[in-house]
């Protein structure tokens, strides 16, 4: 065994520990598509088929893929054209568009970048593109010219399908349809969303020339699965270069899964959710705590990945304010229980909180009215209270209507956890009333 | 004979003489005779009845022959109308009725036009100028002349057939006794030799009158060409040959002034030969003979000689004159331009197949004589071109090129153009379809190039003009034309590529088109990739079954419009997926079928949907674009065919437009609809116009009055597909491939016409029953396929979502449920909700969620519109609402 090797067998862990985090960061944040679909092979062959009669039959077809957000849509559909694109005879003959509703916010924005991918502008050369007119004109007779037999297949991707209905008289649709159901040049329109109504957006018209295949990705994963793929994402593959290091790591990955906190914290995770976003965003929490000191995930990284997952973020911001803004939202609190959620203004709280400070206080003191004014813009600001949508910007600001906008319950948890915060303060925000 | 200018100077028409009559119920006077004037010249031609008259038309190389009648104006005299006797020449017969004749046509044959299409009342503002035309009867065999325009008329058409004409009375009579005061023009009809060598001398009045001109024109050497013209040619040749060594400076200013000042209005040639000759300058006559000759060279370069329709000796008498043969060439470069691209737009289809010979024309023509000036070039007849094109203004040509310094930049653009002129002349030809063989590069192209070199310096002059013209006729094409010129340039900048004519040469009207794939397509292998191929929606069924009685009352209404030559309106409605537009098509291939069998008068049929356009105005682009070729901008298009179906223009074929979603071109004012219903009622108009929409009383509701009145009450409805409909489409489609089970079958039409009747929606369906076949290995498509594929397209996801849903989302929903019973409305806030969530939680034993979480699964649940939320900037106050009913919620939880 040469020595090269030996060394290559045992790195320094401060190395193994960047390999780790390098290759796991690549699967948990570039989206590396897996080597296997799991769970969605149906929709996976009926996907590749699709694609693949377009490619080499030249017939043309209009297909949804439709699943709540972190369903894996554009996974698939990366891995439908990873495997399409292996074949020789689909290699050649593809061309691709992808359009994003969120990017191609109207038809003309969406022609032009159409035109663009296709390579079309080469072809028109220094011609000065014209009016949006023009533009869909010219895209049309490019298609129309083509015919089934000889032409290259498009194949058209649209992100954020349900966007584009919301098109001006969804022409880019209504002629993408058209054109997938007329002996024109073959094209494939996969369409990607997450709103399973997407088909009564769209116009009668255009609704009868999709051809209302949908491909539904709904996860029906169990916690099982689960937990499996936690596992098999964290898992080093075999090439890893220190196979010793690989191991160790492995096997402390599988006794993490097997521990019952972790699987606790899991279990609430995937109750809450199946989007494969959130739990990429809890295993990269863990993942960053990894160090030299700490070189494999403990059950206590998980714990603090997922408390931070699942912080309350308004709750979170109580905790900056100070004592006379943290009053002032205890007093709004008591308004709501005495009026049941009726507005108030800023006078109202000021004498809510007066009473308080006459009844009970003995640690703090009354704060003149600009003070009071000034705590309570801030919490405006922080979009703790909103005002009223009808109320009048004309209204003097003490008078303006304002609503609470936090539950009673985030309320009383940053109490628990305000620093020093004055038990007769504490006391009165439990008290019943005011 | 091609003239290839498309300027165009002002004609003035005015009455000569009293009115002969006055008509008083039309009020209208009669004439006897008429005179054409062009501005600035003094001379006028005069056309008086019975004379035969060329008439202005689409074509302006081919213009309409006709014979006056009668001549009538209305008192104001704005008006002035001709009553005439058609002609049709040779090339406005269908190529396949040539047959009939049994012979070959002789190119300056016409034959008397007894059709009935044609109105014989035209504007006599269209009157180009007086032609003449001889009868010829039985088996005279037609004069072996070299004249160009004379016209020989022997059989008469009536669209059908060939008849021998009876004594017809026009003809005999021709002559008529009108008076001619000193007006050299005369009635065509007398010996042409005789009237001539009468005539000819004083006519003959040029700049220079010259003993050997005079001589030339009597001895009859060029009597075969039209009267006017003839004078003015042989006058030019002689000149030409006289003036060879001189500097036409001095008339070149002239003309080319005139030129400027007229190149607005095409045909500026038709003109000046229609005016006197003593009007015109050596230089036009110049012109006219270099051009002529110019054609003929194009001609037979481009026919085999052998070719009967192109007479040969004329170009062999010309050639003497040597210098001749370089600058037409390059001057009609610029008047071509415009009209092949007009003709490429027309038949882009068309093209493709000429301009490869014609790039092979001019490579050839630039053999190894040229080579060395070829190379000269390349660089610095850039830049040249490029002058050429700043000069926008009309300058006179002799300011601008001083002339020691162009002289070398001169010889590079005269040869260049020279060659594109040669790509483009034969292009023009060719595509006017006479033949498209394989073209010959003949001695003389190579003889006119390798002298181009030869007679550089001379040729500067010539060249100086040009630019001049250049810069005039070019002067209102748009920009890009050029730049279209300068890439068409490109290819052939390096001699390797001069041999490759697959290079893409001129993009501005070539469509761009998908790049072709390199592999071909799969062709379907089994039956039921068959079946799928047939049941695709785009494959073209044989017939259109179950809308016969559609097809019917479309195509009887069409057709009777095409024969009676009128116009008018239909409005088809029906719901999407009713084959409305499929039937529509099909009855205009029956008709286009018809009318290639000459049972019905030939048609134009276009098509513009309001899905297919960004804007409703733009409907009118389309309109004019698909009509004529033209482009142009909203405005300017609707007044052109505003223009164009007011207008009583001769011999029109009718136009069938078929309007598309017409709901989409409804604006405030609605003059889109208006005008394309007004259209048709127009008297001229000729224009049928069916409308296609979805709703039944679309002119009801969206339309006012004067809109919805125009459209008429011609109206169809296409009612959708009945389950027996649907089942025999499927069967006419599949065509007897066997592939289905006939409850299969009967189980997707029923359940597609009970749903919708959309014979889309059932192709669709039984395609994907085909794929899922596939899958299960069995041979025909059963009723589970099929059930599979209705589920897959027809079931509603949302119940399948809740039941993916993750166990917080799904308690979420049951806390909505549970909040809206508390409240017994359909609508709560978050923060209520979120109570009972809590409440939820802590039953079903669960740690409760904080605000946050419990946001984001409303979120999510909202994104997919499981639940209908406010914006979420309101946070805990948004409003929630179901989208799916309460049962569906219940159920999708109960099952789980």
């Amino acid at each position: 065994m040469s020595k090269r090797k030996v060394k290559n067998d045992h790195m320094p862990v401060g190395e193994c520990i960047t390999q780790v985090q390098k290759i796991l960061r690549e699967r948990l944040c570039h989206q590396q598509l897996p080597q296997k679909l799991v769970g969605v092979e149906a929709q996976h062959k009926h996907l590749l088929e699709l694609l693949k009669r377009t490619a080499i039959h030249g017939e043309s077809n209009s297909v949804l893929i439709v699943g709540p957000r972190g369903a894996g849509k554009t996974m698939l559909l990366k891995c439908v054209l990873r495997d399409l694109l292996e074949e020789k005879e689909v290699q050649k003959n593809l061309l691709q568009v992808y359009l994003n509703g969120l990017l191609q916010t109207d038809d003309r924005i969406a022609l032009k970048e159409i035109t663009r991918q296709l390579h079309l502008e080469n072809v028109v050369g220094d011609r000065v593109f014209g009016s949006f007119a023009e533009n869909l004109a010219f895209l049309l007779d490019a298609l129309k010219k083509g015919d089934r037999s000889s032409s290259c297949p498009v194949l058209f991707i649209l992100d954020e399908f349900d966007l584009f209905a919301h098109h001006k008289n969804q022409t880019l649709l209504y002629n993408l349809f058209d054109v997938s159901q007329s002996a024109q040049a073959p094209i494939a329109v996969v369409g990607l969303t997450c709103r399973l109504d997407v088909l009564e957006l769209l116009e009668k018209r255009v609704k009868s020339r999709f051809s209302h295949r949908q491909i539904h990705l709904l996860s029906s994963l169990t916690f099982s699965q689960y937990l499996d793929q936690v596992q098999a994402q964290l898992s080093l593959a075999h090439d890893f270069p220190d196979t010793k290091f690989a191991e160790d790591w492995n096997a402390g990955i599988k006794t993490l899964c097997e521990d019952k906190s972790v699987e606790e914290v899991l279990q609430k995770h995937f109750n809450s959710s199946k989007d494969f976003r959130s739990k990429h965003m809890l295993l990269m929490l863990c993942l960053s705590r990894v160090s030299v000191a700490n070189p494999a995930i403990k059950p206590a990284d998980v714990l603090e990945a997922s408390r931070l997952c699942l912080a309350d973020a308004k709750a979170n911001m109580l905790h900056g304010l100070s004592i006379l803004e943290l009053c002032l939202i205890i007093a709004m609190k008591h308004l709501n229980d005495i009026y049941e959620g009726e507005p108030f203004n800023l006078q109202m709280v000021h004498n809510e909180f007066k009473k308080f400070l006459q009844r009970k206080s003995n640690s703090m003191y009354n704060y003149d009215q600009p003070v009071v004014m000034k705590a309570f813009e801030h919490l405006q600001q922080l979009e703790l209270i909103r005002p009223v949508d009808g109320s009048l910007a004309k209204t003097q600001r003490e008078y303006q209507l304002m609503r609470l906008m936090l539950d009673h319950s985030q309320i009383m948890e940053s109490l628990q956890k305000y620093p020093q915060c004055p038990t007769d303060v504490k006391q009165w925000a439990m008290s019943a009333f005011g | 004979m091609t003239y290839f200018t498309r300027q165009r100077v002002r004609r003035v028409y005015k009455w000569r003489g009293e009115p002969l009559s006055f008509n008083r119920k039309l009020k209208t006077y009669e004439y006897s005779s008429l005179a054409i004037s062009v501005e600035g010249l003094a001379r006028a031609t005069i056309i008086t009845t019975g004379q035969h008259i060329l008439i202005e038309g689409e074509d302006d190389d081919n213009p309409y022959v006709a014979r006056v009648v009668r001549l009538f104006g209305d008192e104001s005299g704005k008006q002035k109308k001709a009553v005439v006797q058609w002609f049709v020449r040779v090339s406005e017969v269908p190529p396949f009725k040539l047959k009939l004749l049994g012979r070959k046509p002789h190119p300056q044959e016409i034959f008397y036009y007894q059709g009935r299409s044609c109105d014989d009342e035209v504007d006599a503002e269209s009157i180009l100028r007086p032609v003449q035309v001889k009868r010829l009867v039985g088996a005279a065999p037609f004069p072996d002349s070299d004249d160009k325009d004379t016209l020989y008329v022997k059989l008469s058409w009536d669209s059908k057939t060939f008849k021998v004409m009876e004594s017809e009375p026009s003809l005999a009579s021709s002559p008529p006794a009108c008076p001619k005061p000193s007006l050299p023009p005369s009635p065509p009809c007398s010996p042409p030799a005789a009237a001539l060598a009468s005539r000819a001398p004083p006519r003959h009045v040029l700049p220079t009158p010259d003993p050997a001109v005079m001589r030339r024109a009597t001895s009859g050497e060029v009597r075969c060409n039209g009267a006017t013209m003839s004078t003015g040619k042989a006058g030019a040749m002689e000149a030409e040959s006289l003036h060879s060594a001189t500097k036409l400076s001095a008339s070149k200013c002239l003309s080319s002034k005139r030129r400027n000042a007229s190149a607005r209005t095409p045909g500026v040639r038709k003109k000046l030969e229609l005016c006197s000759p003593e009007k015109m300058t050596r230089d036009d006559m110049l012109l006219q003979l270099l051009d002529k000759e110019l054609e003929k060279e194009a001609m037979l370069v481009q026919r085999p000689p052998s070719s009967p329709l192109h007479t040969l000796d004329l170009v062999e008498r010309l050639t003497p004159i040597r210098r001749a043969h370089r600058a037409p060439v390059a001057k009609d470069a610029v008047p071509v331009t415009p009209s092949t691209l007009v003709i490429n737009k027309l038949s882009a289809s068309e093209m493709d197949s000429p301009p490869s010979s014609a790039r092979d024309d001019s490579t050839r023509a630039t053999t190894p004589s040229q080579k060395t000036e070829v190379k000269a070039l390349k660089e610095p007849a850039l830049g040249v071109l490029a002058e050429v094109d700043d000069e926008n203004s009309p300058v006179l040509p002799a300011a601008i090129t001083p002339r020691g310094s162009k002289r070398k930049s001169a010889q590079l653009v005269s040869s260049r153009i020279r060659k594109q002129l040669n790509l483009l002349d034969t292009q023009d030809l060719s595509s006017d379809g006479d033949d498209e063989d394989e073209f010959l590069p003949s001695k003389k192209e190579q003889q006119s190039s390798s002298e181009e070199e030869e007679a550089g310096l001379d040729s500067e002059e010539e060249v100086v003009m040009k630019r001049g013209r250049h810069t005039a006729a070019g002067s209102h094409t748009p920009r890009s034309k050029r730049k279209t010129r300068s890439s068409m340039r490109t290819p052939r900048k390096t001699p390797s590529k001069k041999t490759t004519p697959s290079t893409p040469r001129t993009p501005r009207h070539a469509t761009p088109s998908i790049p072709s794939r390199s592999l071909p397509a799969r062709q379907p292998a089994n039956v039921l990739e068959e079946a799928r191929e047939r049941l695709h929606v785009s494959s073209v069924p044989e017939s259109l079954p179950c809308r016969e009685q559609e097809f019917q009352d479309i195509y009887s209404f069409v057709e009777s419009r095409i024969i009676d030559g009128t116009g008018g309106c239909m409005y088809i409605s029906g719901v999407p997926g009713t084959g409305k537009t499929a039937t529509v098509h099909e009855v205009m291939r029956c008709l286009q079928r018809a009318a290639d069998e000459d049972e019905i008068p030939p048609f134009h049929f276009i098509e513009i949907n309001g899905m297919k356009m960004t804007d409703p105005h733009q409907a009118y682009v389309q309109v004019l674009q698909k009509l004529t070729g033209q482009k142009a901008t909203a405005d300017h298009a609707a007044a052109l065919l505003e223009k164009r179906f007011d207008n009583p223009a001769p011999r029109k074929e009718t136009t069938v437009l078929l309007v598309d979603e017409l709901d989409l071109l409804w604006t405030r004012k609605q003059n889109v609809m208006y005008n394309l219903f007004d259209w048709p009622t127009r008297r001229h108009a000729r224009l049928v116009v069916l409308t296609i929409a979805n709703t039944m009383d679309l002119p009801e509701r969206i339309m006012i009055n004067r809109v919805a009145s125009r459209l008429g009450l011609t109206r169809m409805s296409f009612q959708p597909y009945s389950f027996k409909q649907l089942q025999q489409i499927i069967m006419s489609r599949l065509n007897k491939a066997k592939a289905f089970e006939e409850d299969a079958l009967q189980l997707v039409s029923r359940k597609v016409a009970a749903l919708s009747g959309d014979a889309r929606r059932c192709l669709d369906i039984c395609r994907r029953a085909t794929e899922i076949c596939e899958h299960s290995a069995t041979g025909l498509v059963g009723m589970s396929h099929v059930m599979e594929a209705l589920n897959e397209m027809f079931s509603s996801s949302y119940i399948m979502a809740i039941k993916c849903a993750s166990v917080q989302e799904q308690l979420f929903l049951r806390a909505v449920i549970a909040e809206f019973r508390r409240l017994g409305l359909e609508e709560a806030t978050f923060q209520q909700v979120f109570v009972q969530h809590q409440a939820l939680c802590r039953v079903e034993g669960l740690k409760p969620i904080s605000v946050s979480e419990g946001l984001a699964v409303c979120q999510r649940l909202g994104a997919c519109r499981l639940l209908l939320l406010e914006p979420s900037h309101l946070g805990v106050m948004q409003r929630i609402r179901l989208n799916v009913s309460q049962d569906d919620v219940l159920y999708a939880l109960k099952a789980d």
